[in-house]
């Protein structure tokens, strides 16, 4: 728990390796999206100070980075959970009761979407459809699909990711 | 060399959630250990597109079907069928089947269905080249290149009639011809995968199931419109097609199949990979361009058409996912070929994603022009739990509702427009019963007005207010003011919208309003929702001489407003009743009333 806000006090830095992959896209037009991909995929989200130094790095103003990030639903400025849940929100998991799973995830973890529960565990989010249609309603915990979700089975599932 | 038996395991993304990686680990395991490396080769393919029973396991020579099976079933599989040759029927679709060939024909999942687009989708590895070289992979380039000068591919493509499968619907022959026309310089060949539609995933099965298909048919539109360079647009949403896209040109360029002076002629041509990054908005041509340019994804207006001047202000042809597949098949089979299959208008097949409230949910591809029905309840199954069909969707939020009326219509790209829906890329959701109409337009619309960028007023400002009116109706507080003004409000959105999101945002509503009035009117007057889906207008109460007392209810109330003695009738206090259903759903006595 207090690495979550040593972490959140303690400035992120642009590691070689992005610094490296920057490099190889700075002269490649239109490369601004595929290397805010890549920061998110290293951090888990866009954070601010990073954003200065790709703006820096490509010579692009800071605005338009901000501009882009807040275009696209993909792009986060907050850090997410250490576990993070996403809800199938597309037609087939609604139509199958998606909302209910959202509603119940957010009793047991008793915070609301996009949010960050004070442990910095968990966050939640509703996502547009993640195209399993067929196991509808669908939602995702870490990148593992979970499929025909049973609200009373959520309690069990979010306490055995809880324990690791 | 040579297998005698091949293990093909469903790699589309419904089965590998669905344990299909252990399943496809413990098969491999299972060949080894019982010594069968050397006869026996499990490969994982893309989408075989039964969903619904997934994971699903073929077995060839003999084209056995296995439904629903489990990492536990591999050794089973592998002792009983491999080794003995004695089918698993406990694994088959139709259990009761025990005949050695068990395969496909026997399912009615499969019947009606025609596979152009996803012909190798299910049947090869899509990591793997050679497995597509050996289904006649890239003789369709090999004949353009050698064969045929640009002119006469787009002369094929125009004459097999074939169109835009992304939803608008434009010939993909013009379309090639006008960038064909502009002065040659720089051209860009791009594919359109930002498959945004929920609830629908036709592109990301192809792209996972058959990489190459899209990989050439690109390489082939590129010769055709003088172009060297191609971009794949897809969804970041899709780590596993972008994997197997990765993996699919890293091959072609080792086979001289990408890159410099392909197979030796001098026509050089190269993709690269765009991810998008999650706006509905980007599926629309010049908000996509937009966005490969790194920019936001803002549409602009047009003309200027991307054919003229599109990425970088250069002459652009973007063409969707399962467009892209058809092209090799056309090529090889030839475009009169083509032109037989489908109706008068719309030719081909159309590959739908069937979702919703249908027993066989799945991929499909069918001839244009077969009924909704054939679709629904040959295909489909039919309506889950028995109930009634009350509509479908096609075209996902740009799209209309359609009424058990028209279940008989052949479906092409004319038809659908007649009755105020649109073909879309691919979506068919299936509503029924337990569906409130005005609930679902609201969901629609909520949607698109998450997804507008904001930069036209009609979109902008039209959206949110169709949404609050159907908020306002579904809250039981909506009147037919409203209904005129949304009326009006959806006219003007399809006229004045910058692009395709905001022209089409209002078809659900407009094609509710049309078919299901009488649904908005029992909302307004009678504040009754007979779907029991807007909460607002629930009322629950206890049947005093259906109860028997058996407590359920009470104790599944997460707010304990029930009460009554032990084998009395239950009463419920409805001003704490937060309408949750769940004691409803509990009652074995159907003694829980809900109006």
């Amino acid at each position: 728990m207090s690495t979550a806000t040593t972490q959140a006090a303690g400035l992120q830095k642009l590691t070689p390796e992005l610094k490296a992959f920057i490099a190889k896209w700075k002269n490649k037009p239109g490369n601004l999206i595929m290397v805010l991909h890549r920061v998110q995929q290293g951090y888990g989200y866009i954070p601010r100070e990073v954003a200065f130094e790709v703006a820096d790095l490509l010579d692009v103003p800071l605005a338009k980075i901000y501009g882009v990030i807040t275009f696209y639903n993909f792009f986060k400025l907050k850090k997410p959970g250490r576990n993070q849940i996403q809800v199938c929100m597309g037609t087939a998991c609604y139509l199958k009761g998606g909302e209910d799973i959202i509603h119940e995830i957010e009793g047991i973890l008793g915070v609301g979407l996009n949010t960050v529960t004070p442990d910095g565990e968990f966050s939640v989010e509703a996502v547009r459809c993640i195209g399993c249609c067929g196991l509808a309603p669908v939602m995702v915990i870490n990148g593992e699909v979970y499929g025909k979700v049973k609200t009373e089975a959520l309690q069990g599932i979010v306490a055995k990711i809880r324990k690791g | 060399m040579g297998y005698k038996q091949y293990i093909l395991v469903c790699g589309g993304t419904a089965c590998e959630s669905n344990k299909g990686v252990a399943l496809f680990a413990a098969l491999k395991k299972a060949v080894e250990e019982n010594g069968l490396v050397n006869d026996v080769q499990v490969v994982r393919t893309g989408c075989l597109g039964f969903c619904e029973k997934g994971p699903i396991v073929k077995i060839l020579p003999q084209d056995t079907f296995y439904v629903e099976v489990k990492p536990e079933d591999a050794v089973v599989i592998v002792k009983e069928h491999l080794i003995k040759g004695r089918v698993v029927s406990r694994l088959l679709y139709d259990k009761n089947q025990s005949k050695i060939n068990v395969g496909i024909e026997g399912i009615d999942f499969y019947q009606k269905q025609f596979r152009i687009v996803l012909r190798n989708c299910g049947v090869i590895d899509p990591d793997k080249i050679d497995e597509y070289i050996a289904r006649d992979g890239y003789k369709a380039l090999e004949k353009a290149l050698f064969e045929m000068k640009p002119q006469n591919v787009i002369d094929e493509v125009s004459k097999s009639g074939l169109r835009g499968r992304g939803g608008a619907g434009f010939p993909t022959g013009k379309k090639w011809s006008f960038a064909a026309m502009q002065p040659a310089g720089q051209k860009y060949m791009v594919c359109n995968a930002d498959e945004g539609d929920p609830g629908a995933y036709m592109d990301r099965s192809t792209l996972e199931g058959d990489p190459h298909s899209v990989l050439e048919a690109m390489t082939i539109a590129g010769y055709a419109i003088g172009a060297n360079m191609g971009y794949v647009y897809i969804r970041a949403e899709y780590p596993l097609a972008i994997q197997r896209l990765e993996t699919a040109i890293a091959q072609a360029r080792e086979y001289g199949l990408l890159g410099q002076n392909i197979l030796g002629s001098d026509f050089s041509f190269d993709i690269e990979l765009r991810l998008g990054a999650g706006a509905f908005v980007c599926g629309e041509e010049t908000a996509l361009l937009a966005s490969i340019e790194g920019k936001r994804g803002m549409p602009s207006p047009r003309p200027p058409f991307p054919a003229v001047k599109g990425l970088w202000g250069r002459p652009t042809v973007i063409n969707n996912v399962e467009t892209l597949a058809n092209i090799p098949v056309i090529l090889l089979k030839g475009g009169l070929w083509f032109s037989k299959i489908g109706t008068a208008t719309s030719k081909g097949t159309k590959v739908f994603a069937l979702t919703g409230k249908i027993n066989n949910s799945g991929l499909i591809e069918v001839p244009m022009g077969t009924t909704l029905r054939e679709i629904i309840f040959d295909i489909g199954g039919g309506i889950r739990g028995g109930k009634a069909f009350k509509a479908a969707q096609t075209g996902g939020p740009s799209g209309g509702m359609i009424p058990p009326q028209f279940l008989d219509l052949p479906i092409d790209y004319e038809s659908l427009a007649k009755i105020g829906s649109i073909m879309g890329s691919g979506g068919l959701i299936v509503m029924d019963e337990d569906d409130c109409i005005p609930d679902i337009a609201k969901f629609y619309l909520d949607f698109t007005v998450d997804e507008s960028c904001g930069k036209c007023a009609p979109c902008r400002i039209g959206g949110r207010k169709l949404l609050n009116y159907l908020d306002a109706i579904c809250k039981g507080d909506g009147t037919y003011e409203d209904i005129d003004n949304m009326k009006e409000i959806s006219e003007a959105m399809s006229r004045a919208s910058l692009c395709g999101l905001g022209q089409t945002a209002s078809n659900p509503v407009q094609s509710s309003l049309r078919y299901f009035m009488d649904e908005y009117k029992e909302h307004i007057d009678d504040k009754k929702c007979r779907a029991g889906k807007c909460k607002n207008l629930l009322r629950y109460s206890i049947d005093t001489a259906k109860c028997v007392g058996c407590t359920a209810c009470a104790r599944v109330c997460p707010v304990n407003c029930i009460s009554g003695e032990r084998k009395q009738p239950h009463t419920i206090d409805s001003t704490k009743c937060i309408k949750c259903g769940q004691c409803f759903e509990v009652c074995k006595f159907h003694a829980v009333n809900r109006a």
